[in-house]
């Protein structure tokens, strides 16, 4: 499948929003939701838990081998309007999966698009903190180590 | 061989409700939550996750609490749990090179692009009980610094040493399909792919013994410790209906990548062979362990002699998994009752004869 440089734009900067949503917690997508008038949605699938398999490399960049299994849960929705959603998050919360695909299928409707995002505003600053907070503790630890002469010379 | 038996409802009706009991404890102290168990025993966590072959923090910590802290009892109800779930697919490989840290070290290089961060640590702990921590108390919050420019790009150990063809690269993917232990039992001799998954889920004990035995003699690698990283990487998932990978999420893993001696064969230049360990969560003794156990097993591929535990795939791989062992090892005290009574009734027999015999060799003396 070939694919066009705004369409691969277009796929990343969803699965951008969607990366958002699934590091989110339950609560801030609940905000968003209620933000952007708890729309309407119907399942197209019953939201459910399942696993993914997580595959690593050996070595870290050669052949792939399965590492061990993930909790996942998807859900898909429709909109009234037509437009689906989905999402597929680690972890059991199928309220949070839901929530997640209609934020998705909100996503998608170019005239909703920025809404959409001023709505999980909070969640992205809450997420880019705690990475900036995180890297500040790890930064604290950094080492230099000398080596020391040994000998008697 | 257990034979079914029948009788005793009540008794173990009963025995249940006192394991429940036994399992609260004292009432007068406050009951553990999951949430507790999660965040405080968050090592012990990792380990159920790691063995039990399925990344949930939340549900490993609930089986901790349910099997009242016994770790392959936990394993035990993470395994059984996950046989209930559909399995959606396999994720696009994780690329832990994009990890973002939170600890990594090399004993092999003292400077490193990314620097060395010590990160949560146990080591150069002074190992003393902390009575203070039997008082609750407030802890100091952890110190900050600004991070370094080239803090956010840690290339792996490994790729800095591949520049100068100084150690093997890693085994190419031919896209060929990965095999899984879980769907299919293992064919001997197993690849390397099947055999890492065997150890990513075996029993940290055991592996950690059967790499320490490889360092005592019994298979030696020489080993260095080429880098340990634990950090946070992304995992994405390609669903049909979409058609493109969807982020799921971050999970915490410990990446190990063991440099070992090799003086070359006929057949390959004198450089540097690997070892390779990754596990759930921090669980660095877990991911060396893996990674010089993965170097020993690879003995045959690299023309060394196969002479020790270590080295011997189908001894390694048949007798990794805590639970398969377990399952094995705790049979034995379900009733055997109608196995025994076969065997009394031989011993029986054969005492009889051997009475026989020397009653009548007794009596031949005796004449003599």
């Amino acid at each position: 499948m070939t694919t066009s440089p705004e369409q691969d734009g277009e796929v990343a900067a969803r699965q951008a929003v969607m990366a958002l949503c699934a590091e989110a917690g339950r609560d801030a997508l609940e905000a968003a939701v209620a933000a952007l008038g708890a729309p309407v949605a119907e399942d197209l699938r019953p939201a459910e838990t399942g696993l993914v398999m997580a595959t690593g490399r050996i070595g870290g960049d050669g052949r792939p081998f399965n590492l061990g299994e993930v909790s996942v849960t998807r859900a898909a929705i429709r909109l009234d309007g037509g437009r689906t959603g989905f999402a597929y998050h680690l972890g059991r919360d199928r309220r949070k999966a839901r929530l997640a695909a209609i934020l998705d299928a909100l996503w998608q409707d170019p005239a909703r698009r920025g809404r959409v995002e001023a709505a999980l505003a909070p969640a992205t600053a809450q997420s880019e903190s705690a990475r900036r907070q995180a890297a500040r503790r790890t930064a604290a630890t950094r080492v230099d180590f000398l080596t020391l002469a040994r000998g008697e010379d | 061989m257990y034979v079914a038996v029948k009788g005793g409802e009540a008794a173990i009706d009963n025995a249940h409700r006192l394991l429940a009991e036994a399992r609260r404890g004292d009432p007068a102290i406050p009951e553990l939550s999951v949430a507790q168990i999660r965040a405080q025993m968050a090592l012990l966590v990792d380990r159920v996750m790691t063995e039990g072959s399925l990344y949930d923090p939340d549900l490993a910590a609930l089986a901790l609490k349910q099997a009242r802290g016994d770790v392959v009892e936990a394993v035990f109800l993470v395994r059984a749990y996950r046989t209930t779930l559909p399995r959606f697919g396999a994720s696009v490989p994780v690329e832990t090179g994009a990890m973002t840290v939170e600890r990594r070290i090399s004993a092999t290089f003292k400077d490193l692009p990314g620097g060395q961060v010590l990160g949560p640590t146990f080591d150069y702990t002074h190992r003393l009980i902390d009575f203070a921590l039997a008082a609750e108390s407030e802890c100091e919050p952890a110190a900050e610094a600004e991070p370094r420019a080239d803090a956010g790009t840690c290339p792996r150990v490994t790729d800095l040493l591949a520049q100068d063809g100084l150690i093997e690269p890693s085994p190419a993917d031919d896209g060929a399909p990965v095999g899984d232990l879980t769907r299919e039992p293992v064919d001997y001799p197993a690849d390397r792919a099947l055999r890492l998954q065997a150890l990513a889920r075996g029993d940290e004990g055991f592996i950690l013994s059967l790499a320490y035995s490889t360092q005592r003699g019994y298979g030696r690698t020489h080993p260095f410790v080429g880098e340990i990283r634990v950090g946070a990487v992304d995992v994405a998932f390609v669903p049909e209906e979409l058609g493109f990978a969807v982020p799921l999420g971050r999970v915490r893993l410990t990446e190990c990548q063991m440099v070992n001696q090799f003086k070359g064969s006929g057949a390959a230049p004198p450089q540097f062979t690997r070892g390779y360990g990754l596990s759930f969560g921090q669980s660095e003794r877990k991911a060396m362990a893996m990674a010089l156990v993965d170097r020993a097993l690879r003995a045959e591929e690299l023309g060394e002699p196969v002479a020790s535990p270590a080295q011997d795939q189908e001894f390694v791989l048949a007798h990794c998994d805590s639970l398969q062992a377990t399952g094995f090892v705790e049979h034995l005290k379900l009733p055997h009752y109608v196995d025994f009574q076969a065997e009394l009734e031989l011993v029986r027999r054969l005492r009889a004869a051997f009475e026989e015999t020397s009653d009548a060799a007794g009596m031949q003396e005796a004449a003599e």
